[in-house]
């Protein structure tokens, strides 16, 4: 690839310090560690390429470039390399404008007004209007969509063009929150061809323009030289790889094949941080790990059964053998540490077999026989987690007999269909999103089948609260609930670990998604 | 009872070095799994030390990838992954070689159809239906002997038509049909003794690839069900430190590789048998 | 030579007929799995809604004979249609993978097809020697070992420690037909040692087994020496078993090879009709499982032809 001397020169002078900084430390780790006997770099590693290559553990043979069929960290990786949205969530998880470059909601949080960014264009040339608006968002709503991001826009009443910049938004019932949903990963902005959102093309506003697609196998994207926003998308090109086997993914990088991966093992992380060549990158997020317990089905019905099976596991234990020490015991609510209300002086539920006892006591059981359904499919770990569990019970008296499913339809048969399961979720960047996406009453992912009446009162009271402050009591009055009578365990928050070449240079990652919020192609560069 | 124990510990003594380190292994191998139970230093499941922890430290071959102790792994491995293989192995030959031999002395018309349902049985990728019934009918240990079993008889029921078929129009058989043998004498006393060399070989081979079988099937998680040990998927769970130059997956996967070798040694020693016997 | 025309034209009509009831099984399968493409694909965001709109998209609200028939009429006419997921024409899909898995296919049985005859009859040749313990226990333990074992030692070997060869086995339309064999030769070294084993073993059981034939123990009276008896009276008549083994081994190297393709991150046939099995992708189902089945058909064909111009006999039984 050509690659010209002004366009070698886009890093901003206070990042490029920043990468200076980066560049000292590793410098003098290099100095520690060079008597290691690491291999040396083979030819094919080719470090001096500005093309980023990036080894994904997710992607398939059957991934589309219709956001609304986005499931996995690879797609949403490359979609928010092609595409922006009206908004973001930055690197310290505050909401951020993107396309939209402001907006405004009415007093009762029903009606929200959003300006658009003039003069961005599409890869194509074309310039975004609000009709692209308009188009991309209703290519997830309306009867004839067939979006995995429906649930999410039910909320919308109605969406329309007030001038070519500003889209007025419409909603059913309050939500202060709403302008942070627009960030969600399905809600990239498309072209609008005849009305209709053209996702086919891939053709987007982001920092890359798509130069090949093979589903489950690489994805080519070459450096947008118009992109709107200045100081991002610093890689000349992109080379995005589906590499599904751990131990692949770390040979890659260990050889110099690829410069970034997702998914670090966490078995062998120890090792690969002894590798000098290699920066290790550990972040505490929102996403946990849930087993969620169908309320609508025995014995879960009972609460008591449900507070025995909380007392029942050790989380610390979960923690240290599944997790490797990369993340931190959850307290059976989704809300985490980087969350702006997450309640830190709520009572940790502790391993306790004596209360576990006590609790099925209560239930008028003896003892407790429970199938729990497992793949890794739910999450890198989940078997062994369901197998720690198991052992963890016998002591309270508890009888988990652990179901392994196989990982092929696991989310279409296994995942609320079985009363108890193993279930994993990202997170969300707000309380309200989070609760509203799975715990209220009428969420379409409600996989518990949980149906709390006062839960849902303050829900709404919350996502109507204009006052942060006071939303921020209801949110902890919320997680209390769900901690205390919801019908989950949520064993663990799991950090995000990924693996990059000694080479690549960011700045403060986002907690969000991993690889820096799912935009490490825009974020960050190299040395 | 005694003129048996007499007779076989005169083979005993006649059996080569190779035979002996075969039946050795085997022995050992059996030995382990039966009396895992009382052997063993820890139970089957049972967490008992860090997780990833190497080989020689408090832990003969230290713990796996949740704290358990590989070492009692091993031992508990040994049940289910012997049993596993030899029962899957088995049935496959049994199925196949009944078919096969039916196949090969039977009219061409029983032989077209038990043919063409076996050629659209292979004519299947192996995996894919394997994938497919398992995820149909739950992937219990049972479902999994049963799939495999099927899936090998093909194979063993094409080799025993094909050699069987190879004899059967060689000039003894031709000579035994025309003295007016009835079919069964003929597969028992002419077709049977010559195609045992190389059905027991492929008996000995057919022994590893259900290994190899077991662990690609976990390979896409539908393998033997955890906690349950078995030195298959002993491997696959801790193969990544393989890069890191660490030997751990190395323990499972040798005591795969003695097993096979251990009964391949034995096959050719009855090969060599038969071979000695013929002449 | 009539008869072999004769057989191959009987051979191809039964093929056909095999291929139609493969599909036919293969469609039932995909059927009777639980969940459809649309429960696949939306998996963790699935809503009623959702879920009816893109059944109605695809035409999965049909009834499944509806669908077998016209997917039927229309591959009959060489059109295989669509794939659900990401509205590819299944050809272009398949076309590319295709390729990739019959060159490492090929690749791999042009080194282990001619080790392992070549072994075989030197293990046949110098029979319970050092030499034939030592290839047999040397093939068994890389025949006992996983495939994605190996494949991590070798990587551990020549990629890590040595710098050799690379980790990842990923060729493009442009890569050269030498740097193609670089990139390719540890997947099929990987492959070579899970296949060679058989063949070889085989090779050695069929040959000694006909050693014992009253026609070798004749020309070993007539003074015939081991080498010239092995290769011109015992190999051609050895010859059915092992064409027989070789054929099977690649028809295993053409669609069982996902592990080898997922480790060494190889686009393959195999890891797409996984990934397609679980996403219910029936139209790429199907049409990779043609191209195993078409594949397995011509082998056999070949093997039995080879078989019959060794053992005329074979024309005529009884």
């Amino acid at each position: 690839m050509k690659r010209s001397k002004d366009q070698n020169t886009v890093i901003p002078p206070n990042l490029r310090r920043r990468g200076f900084l980066k560049g000292v430390a590793g410098t003098a780790a290099l100095g520690t560690l060079a008597s290691a006997g690491w291999p040396v770099r083979a030819a094919w590693a080719s470090p001096d390429s500005d093309t980023v290559r990036v080894g994904l553990g997710h992607g398939s043979t059957g991934d589309s470039l219709d956001p609304g069929t986005y499931f996995d960290a690879y797609m949403m990786f490359v979609g928010w390399g092609l595409r922006n949205n009206l908004t973001e969530i930055g690197q310290s998880g505050d909401l951020l404008p993107e396309l939209a470059e402001s907006w405004d909601m009415s007093t009762d949080a029903m009606k929200w007004t959003f300006n658009l960014r003039k003069g961005v264009e599409f890869h194509d040339g074309k310039s975004l209007t609000a009709q692209d608006v308009v188009a991309s968002i209703n290519h997830h709503r309306g009867d004839d969509s067939s979006s995995a991001a429906r649930p999410l826009l039910s909320g919308v009443k109605d969406i329309s063009v007030l001038n070519s910049h500003t889209v007025q938004i419409r909603l059913r019932t309050p939500n202060v929150e709403f302008a942070h949903m627009l960030s969600d990963f399905h809600l990239g902005i498309m072209p609008a061809v005849d009305g209709k959102a053209d996702w086919r093309s891939g053709n987007g506003t982001g920092g890359y323009v798509l130069e090949s697609f093979e589903p489950g196998e690489r994805t080519m994207l070459r450096r947008n030289p118009n992109y709107w926003k200045k100081a991002a998308a610093h890689f000349e090109a992109a080379d995005i790889r589906v590499i599904a086997d751990h131990t692949a993914r770390t040979n890659a990088l260990m050889t110099g094949a690829v410069d970034i991966i997702d998914r670090a093992d966490l078995q062998t992380i120890h090792l690969l941080k002894q590798n000098p060549d290699i920066q290790v990158e550990q972040v505490s997020g929102t996403q946990h790990y849930s087993i969620p317990m169908h309320a609508n089905a025995s014995p879960f019905s009972d609460n008591n059964v449900r507070l025995a099976l909380k007392h029942g596991i050790d989380r610390q234990s979960i923690v240290d053998n599944i997790l490797r020490g990369h993340g931190r015991p959850g307290n059976d609510h989704p809300i985490g540490v980087s969350n702006r209300h997450h309640s830190a002086d709520l009572a940790q539920t502790s391993y306790d077999p004596d209360k576990a006892q006590y609790y099925l006591k209560k239930a008028d059981m003896s003892g407790l026989d429970v199938n729990l359904s497992a793949a890794d499919a739910a999450f890198r770990g989940a078997v062994d987690t369901a197998v720690l569990y198991q052992e963890h019970a016998k002591s309270a008296g508890i009888n988990i007999n652990v179901e392994k499913e196989p990982n092929d339809g696991y989310w279409s048969n296994v995942w609320m269909k079985k009363p108890f399961s193993m279930c994993y979720w990202g997170g969300q960047p707000t309380e309200g999103w989070m609760f509203s996406t799975s715990y209220s009453a009428n969420a379409p992912w409600n996989d518990m089948f949980w149906k709390h009446e006062r839960f849902n009162t303050l829900l709404n009271n919350a996502l109507a609260e204009r006052d942060v402050e006071q939303r921020g009591e209801l949110y902890g009055e919320l997680q209390r609930i769900v901690r205390d009578e919801g019908s989950v365990v949520i064993p663990v928050f799991a950090d995000h670990v990924f693996a990059t070449s000694a080479r690549v240079k960011h700045g403060e990652l986002a907690a969000n998604w991993e690889l820096d919020g799912l935009k490490g192609l825009e974020r960050w560069w190299f040395a | 009872m005694l003129p048996i124990m007499q007779s076989s510990l005169k083979l005993l003594k006649t059996a080569p070095p190779t035979a002996f380190l075969g039946l050795t292994i085997l022995t050992v191998v059996l030995f382990a799994g039966v009396f895992a139970p009382w052997i063993a230093p820890y139970g089957e499941t049972d967490v008992v030390g860090a997780p990833g922890l190497s080989i020689g430290g408090d832990f003969l071959f230290g713990t796996d990838q949740i704290g358990r102790d590989v070492f009692t792994r091993i031992l508990y491995g040994a049940r289910n992954t012997v049993g596993i293989a030899l029962l899957v192995t088995a049935m496959a030959f049994f199925i196949g070689v009944v078919f096969g031999l039916i196949s090969a002395v039977s009219s061409r018309w029983v032989d077209q159809v038990l043919s063409r349902l076996v050629d659209i049985l292979m004519a299947i990728p192996p995996l894919i239906l394997a994938l497919l019934i398992l995820t149909i009918a739950g992937t219990s240990v049972l479902n999994m002997v049963l799939v495999i079993a099927v899936l090998d008889s093909t194979r063993v029921f094409r080799l025993t038509r094909a050699v069987g078929m190879n004899v059967a129009v060689l000039e003894f058989v031709e000579l035994a049909r025309l003295r007016g043998e009835g079919t069964w004498w003929i597969v028992r006393h002419e077709i049977l003794p010559n195609i045992t060399a190389p059905l027991a070989a492929e008996f000995g081979l057919r022994f590893c690839f259900v290994f190899l079988f077991i662990s690609a099937l976990s390979f896409l998680g539908l393998g033997i069900q955890p906690p349950t040990a078995d030195w298959g998927s002993m491997v696959r769970e801790t193969s990544t430190l393989i890069s890191f130059g660490i030997a751990t997956p190395l323990v499972p996967a040798i005591c795969i590789a003695l097993l096979t070798v251990g009964v391949n040694l034995i096959v050719d020693w009855f090969l060599y048998q038969s071979g000695m016997r013929k002449e | 030579m009539i008869q072999i025309v004769r057989l191959v034209a009987q051979r191809i009509a039964l093929g056909l007929f095999t291929l139609l009831i493969v599909t036919l099984l293969i469609f039932l399968a995909v059927e009777l799995l639980p969940g459809d493409f649309v429960d696949a694909i939306l998996r963790q965001g699935r809503t009623q809604e959702s879920v009816e709109v893109l059944r109605r998209q695809i035409g999965l609200d049909q009834p499944a004979y509806v669908r077998y028939f016209s997917w039927l009429t229309n591959a009959a006419q060489g059109d295989l249609g669509y794939s659900f997921s990401n509205e590819r024409p299944v050809s272009d899909l398949i076309g590319n993978r295709l390729y990739n898995t019959f060159f490492l296919a090929g690749y791999a049985a042009a080194m282990a097809v001619p080790v392992a005859l070549t072994f075989g009859i030197l293990a046949a040749l110098y029979r319970n020697s050092v030499f034939d313990r030592v290839v047999n226990i040397t093939a068994l333990s890389a025949i006992s070992s996983p495939e994605f074992l190996a494949a991590y030692i070798l990587i551990f070997v020549f990629s890590i420690q040595l710098g050799w060869l690379p980790s990842l086995a990923h060729i493009a339309i442009d890569t050269s037909l030498w740097e193609s064999l670089k990139l390719l030769f540890l997947p099929a070294v990987t492959l070579t040692l899970v296949t060679v084993a058989h063949m070889m073993r085989m090779t050695r059981a069929a040959i000694i087994n006909l050693m014992t034939s009253p026609y070798i123990e004749m020309a070993l009276l007539k003074g015939v020496g081991p080498k010239r008896l092995i290769l011109r009276h015992a190999l051609p008549n050895a010859l059915s078993p092992i064409v027989n083994v070789v054929a099977m081994n690649l028809a295993y190297l053409v669609v069982g090879v996902v592990v080898v393709e997922v480790v060494f991150v190889y686009p393959g046939l195999g890891q797409l009709l996984v990934d397609s099995v679980s996403k219910r992708d029936m139209p790429v189902v199907q049409a990779g499982c043609l191209v195993f089945a078409v594949t397995y058909i011509g082998l056999n064909l070949v093997a039995d032809i080879l078989s019959i111009i060794t053992n005329p006999r074979l024309l005529n039984p009884s």
